[in-house]
């Protein structure tokens, strides 16, 4: 199997509201920052691959407005998954497998200021039992922290604590939202949004979008230094009723981080997405990170959540560190789905 | 004056219909939304209960509760409803078997046409609102559908994009504001976020003309759900003077059957007042009256 | 490459307006166990699932394979979704061939849908949206341009499109799932009503609920079946919509895309050595344009084929011997049903509409304003 890696990341900040863009003037930036980085321009990308969802715009294929973004003359190779752009990672990764192609551009964009975003995840749920309950993600996701709770795995003051060291990691990182020193009393004050779930313990809504290249082999070396090697990836769904499913842990991650081969060496640090703060813990025991890892320097998606991007940010994050040196092996994780349903892991590595 | 005589006659009564035991408990549990059958002697089920079963042997008096539902065995469409009929719009007539009993019960099942009803299809009760202990304690009986409605109501913004806000402010003042990257020298119309050829925005700002060649077109005839217009109508692309690609948009003020590619036209603006941030600011474009446009000059933009 | 990828099961569902008698996973189902019994596999079987669908919008249901995923015995699994607009099924089944051909899974099952009963296609493809110009044109409004465009440049016989109408309404009644069975004589197509002229009412495809599934293994697992269909080619291309000086009618994202596979397949006259093919054809004025832009006929040659009836099952270059879109169109499975009915084919699975001896068979799709191509060549040939 060929060696993959990525070679360069570029974001937007992450904001609450990005007034003046729509979805081609979010891409054409940050695609065109992630090929510079490296010299590259769009001819020498031989496949580019994205993620989006359509209910963000609430526009059906949205995502063609975003190839607009694009220079796409000659025609290229293109495709698009309607999941988080870490997934379109994924497959660009599938892709540069083949041995034809050298280069990949994968790009997301979400921008959660248009919709209302709690209710139209409510629409990922089953239609029939679910979906006319209204159940919110902000709901969905505090069923599984109160179990979380029950089962004697944590407490609300763990979550607390989660939540303030994450949006103090982000104080270094320019890109995201919601950063500070807070104290885990000061959030245990907050009124609850869904009980155990207060404000702090949810992530953001954020309008931003961001872009990786990949290159296979020998192309990567000679875009940069020290590319981050994709060394093992793999991704797992679970079963879809949260009836059927126990919420306190992520036997899908598991699996995934096991196929990613996650603990067949010392981590450095893990960028993982964990929307809300009690999602963190579950997945650090389902990833079986040491004490020692440092989890989400970026601060995380409870700094900067734009949605089917945030994702990909999380890889992009992670391969920072390696291409920059500070990091030898990294673990990015992607969530797709209500209460961790669907998780995709990599492991990048410095030489 | 005919020669065969006629008169008016009513026969009208209220009758006093002694219940008995059986079907007595059957109506009262009706009165409480509750259907229930009774057993016979050799163990089967009747709904509506009576008290002795076809052969004339009694049946037990031990109820059993029911599902409200069952299925059609057998059916008439009643297209017409007469005035003593339960309801005043066409309905059937059928014969149900409920769930779990082994005799059928004649009542209505409200289903809007025929094309809906068919034997063996699955019904439930519709309870009357106001129940006083009749067989029209059930109101008809109502198809069980193999769906069911599933709304959705989302509220968003919608927010266009700095180069489509400058194209529509520009249709506010009666402008069509196209868009250029000076490393290509195309326009385009609207401003683009990255030209398609370099890949870098098309910030340079440049008012193109309201008037151009139609290059193709289709005339609509049919009727759809959300359409504006009445058929037949016009829908063409329209290179407009220093653009470099199509709008599209309605074509008039021609007979459609006088439509051509390669017809010089202009736009027809709303009365200044009436104007908004949007390109219905132009309510279609119409021909200019100049020649024809030679094929070979716009061909390219086919 | 690391592997070869097979076909070594099909299948799908009676499509048909509104399949109102199975709920959404029971529809999808259909089409999987029916795959998976032909390739004499299990869900147990399979190592990972790849699901393609049109906008969610049509079913509202956001990112439905999250809870499609039980009714494919996904858990455990990786589940993956694709969405390229119209050409999805056909880079659905190119995403799962990849999976293969790159040695990352051993056994896929790909899947493509669409519920279009379950809303209005229109409302969902078309919603009022703020600063946007208002839908004036329709289904066919953008398209029908293209065909004028066409017929204009090809100076094309104008019964053209009714003559592939007849045609593929005729393979269609060969093919027990296809939706539409309509046999109609050309007089009866050119006597229906002109929707968006030059497009009739009988020119046009239908809206469909169904499904499709194909079962996609190595070397290894080919030898499962007898007559494994062989993937020699796959390839996307893209375009965008509009710029200065497009071919709208020939575009060169298709031309590509066909060059493409072609080359991977060792194809260099197209027409002597495909057996048959499978296009994307929504209006049937399209069958010609993409024979020229497939390289089947020379640029403006397209419509005589199709009038010589060279297009036709038994003829020398058969179109579409399922009856094609014109006859079934459940939008996001519309592109693998096509890749699944070019695997038919070689594999000599096909029943009635089987072309005797078929070996190198197309599969094509396209989506948006015709910008999304997705294509695969099958053989009987490893």
């Amino acid at each position: 199997m060929r060696n993959v890696a990525i070679v360069s990341f570029a974001q937007l900040p992450s904001v609450r509201v990005s007034h003046a863009t729509d979805e081609a003037e979010l891409v054409q930036p940050v695609t065109s920052q992630a090929m510079n980085q490296v010299g590259i321009n769009q001819d020498d990308i031989g496949f580019t691959c994205s993620g989006s969802t359509d209910y963000l715009p609430g526009r059906p294929f949205s995502f063609v407005a975003a190839v607009d973004g694009l220079k796409a003359w000659p025609p290229i190779r293109e495709s698009h998954v309607e999941m988080d752009g870490a997934f379109a990672l994924y497959e660009a990764w599938v892709r540069l497998l083949h041995g034809d192609i050298d280069t990949a551009l994968v790009f997301s964009f979400g921008k959660c200021s248009l919709a209302p975003v709690p209710d139209v995840l409510n629409l990922q749920n089953d239609p029939y039992y679910v979906q006319p309950l209204g159940l919110d993600s902000i709901s969905a996701a505090a069923l599984q922290a109160q179990a979380l709770i029950d089962s004697g795995k944590a407490t609300e003051r763990d979550f607390a604590e989660v939540a303030v060291r994450n949006r103090k990691n982000a104080l270094a990182n320019p890109n995201a939202q919601i950063k500070g020193n807070f104290s885990v009393d000061e959030l245990l004050k907050e009124p609850y949004l869904s009980s155990p779930l207060r404000k702090s313990f949810c992530p953001p809504l954020s309008d931003s979008a961001a872009a990786i290249v990949l290159a296979a082999g020998d192309a990567a070396k000679k875009l940069t230094k020290r590319p981050a090697w994709i060394r093992g990836i793999d991704h797992r769904t679970e079963p879809h009723s949260l009836g059927q499913r126990d919420l306190t842990s992520s036997p899908s991650a598991k699996l995934a981080a096991e196929k990613a081969g996650v603990g067949d060496g010392k981590v450095d640090l893990a960028e993982l997405h964990a929307p809300f703060a009690h999602q963190e813990l579950i997945l650090r025991e389902a990833l079986g990170l040491a004490d020692d890892v440092s989890i989400n320097p970026s601060g995380g998606a409870l700094a900067a959540n734009s949605l089917m991007t945030a994702g990909l940010i999380r890889f992009g994050e992670a391969a920072s560190h390696v291409l920059a040196g500070k990091a030898d092996r990294a673990v990015a994780h992607t969530t797709n789905g209500v209460c961790l349903q669907h998780n995709l892991i990599a492991v990048l590595e410095g030489e | 004056m005919s020669d065969f005589l006629s008169a008016p006659y009513v026969l009208e009564y209220t009758y006093t219909r002694s219940t008995g035991p059986v079907i007595a408990r059957f109506l009262e549990s009706l009165r409480y939304g509750v259907l229930e059958g009774v057993k016979t002697a050799d163990g089967r089920v009747l709904c509506p209960p009576l008290e002795y079963d076809e052969a004339g042997t009694a049946t037990t008096g031990e109820f059993v509760q029911l599902r409200p539902a069952g299925t059609v065995k057998s059916w008439t469409w009643v297209p017409k409803p007469r005035k003593g009929h339960p309801l005043d719009r066409p309905f059937a007539f059928a014969l149900i078997q409920i769930d779990g009993t082994d005799n059928a019960m004649v009542h209505l099942v409200d289903a809007e046409k025929p094309k809906r009803m068919k034997t063996g299809m699955r019904v439930r009760v519709r309870w009357a609102e106001e129940r006083n202990g009749t067989i029209r304690d059930i109101a008809c009986f109502e198809p069980v559908l193999p769906y069911l409605p599933g709304p959705v109501h989302l509220q968003y913004d919608v927010r266009p994009g700095q180069h489509y806000t400058a194209f529509l402010k520009g249709l506010e003042e009666g402008k069509l504001i196209g868009g250029c990257d000076p490393q290509s020298g195309k326009v385009y119309v609207p401003p683009r976020a990255a030209d398609p050829v370099t890949g870098d925005p098309t910030s340079e700002y440049v008012e193109v003309a309201d008037t151009g060649v139609l290059t193709t077109f289709t005339i609509i005839r049919i009727p759809f759900e959300g359409q504006k217009l009445k058929p037949p109508y016009c829908f063409g692309a329209i290179v407009l003077d220093g653009a470099d690609m199509p709008i599209y948009h309605l074509i008039s003020g021609v007979p459609y059957d006088q439509i051509r590619m390669g017809m010089r036209v202009k736009a027809k603006w709303k009365p200044r007042e009436q104007w908004e941030t949007s390109l219905e600011n132009i309510l279609y474009f119409e021909p200019t009256g100049e020649p024809d446009a030679p094929f070979e000059s716009y061909e390219e933009h086919l | 490459m690391a592997e070869q990828c097979a076909v070594i099961g099909i299948g799908q569902t009676k499509h048909r307006e509104s399949r109102r008698d199975v709920s959404m996973p029971g529809l999808i189902r259909i089409a999987a166990l029916q795959a998976l019994e032909d390739a004499d596999m299990a869900f147990e079987d399979v190592d990972a699932i790849v699901i393609g669908t049109a906008p969610d919008m049509f079913e509202g249901i956001m990112m439905p394979e999250l809870f499609l995923a039980d009714a494919l015995g996904a858990a455990g699994k990786p589940i993956f979704r694709v969405h390229t607009a119209g050409s999805v099924g056909g880079s659905t089944a190119v995403v799962a061939s990849h999976l293969v051909q790159a040695g990352v899974h051993e056994k896929v099952l790909t899947v493509a849908f669409e519920k279009q009963s379950e809303s209005n296609a229109m409302w969902a493809l078309s919603p009022a949206i703020p600063f946007q110009p208002q839908l004036v044109a329709g289904a066919g409004g953008y398209f029908a341009p293209l065909m004028r465009s066409y017929i204009r440049r090809a100076d094309a016989h104008p019964d053209t499109g009714c003559m592939v109408a007849v045609k593929d309404r005729a393979h269609g009644m060969l093919n027990p799932y296809a939706h539409l069975h309509l046999d109609q004589s050309l007089e009866e197509v050119k006597a229906a009503p002109m929707l968006w002229d030059p497009i009739r009412y009988s020119e046009t495809c239908p809206s469909s609920d169904g499904a499709v599934a194909m079962v996609l293994v190595d070397d290894k697992h080919a030898k499962r079946v007898k007559n494994p269909a062989w993937v020699r080619g796959t390839s996307v291309r893209t375009e965008r919509t509009f710029f200065a000086g497009r071919d709208q009618v020939n575009p060169r994202a298709g031309q590509q895309c066909a060059k493409d596979v072609y080359d991977q397949a060792g194809i260099t006259n197209p027409l002597s050595e495909i057996d048959c093919a499978e296009i994307y054809v929504p209006f049937s004025w399209f069958e010609p344009m993409w024979l020229e832009n497939l390289g089947f006929a020379e640029e403006g040659l397209g419509w005589k084929m199709t009038m010589e009836g060279q297009t036709k099952l038994g003829a020398n270059m058969p179109i579409n011997m399922s009856g094609g879109v014109m006859c079934t169109n459940p939008i996001g499975a519309s592109g693998m049903l096509r890749f699944a009915e070019a695997a038919r084919q070689v594999r000599g699975t096909a029943d009635k509409h089987q072309v005797d001896g078929a070996k190198v068979a197309v599969g094509h799709a396209y989506g948006g304003g015709s910008q999304f191509f997705a294509m695969w060549i099958v053989s009987s040939e490893r």
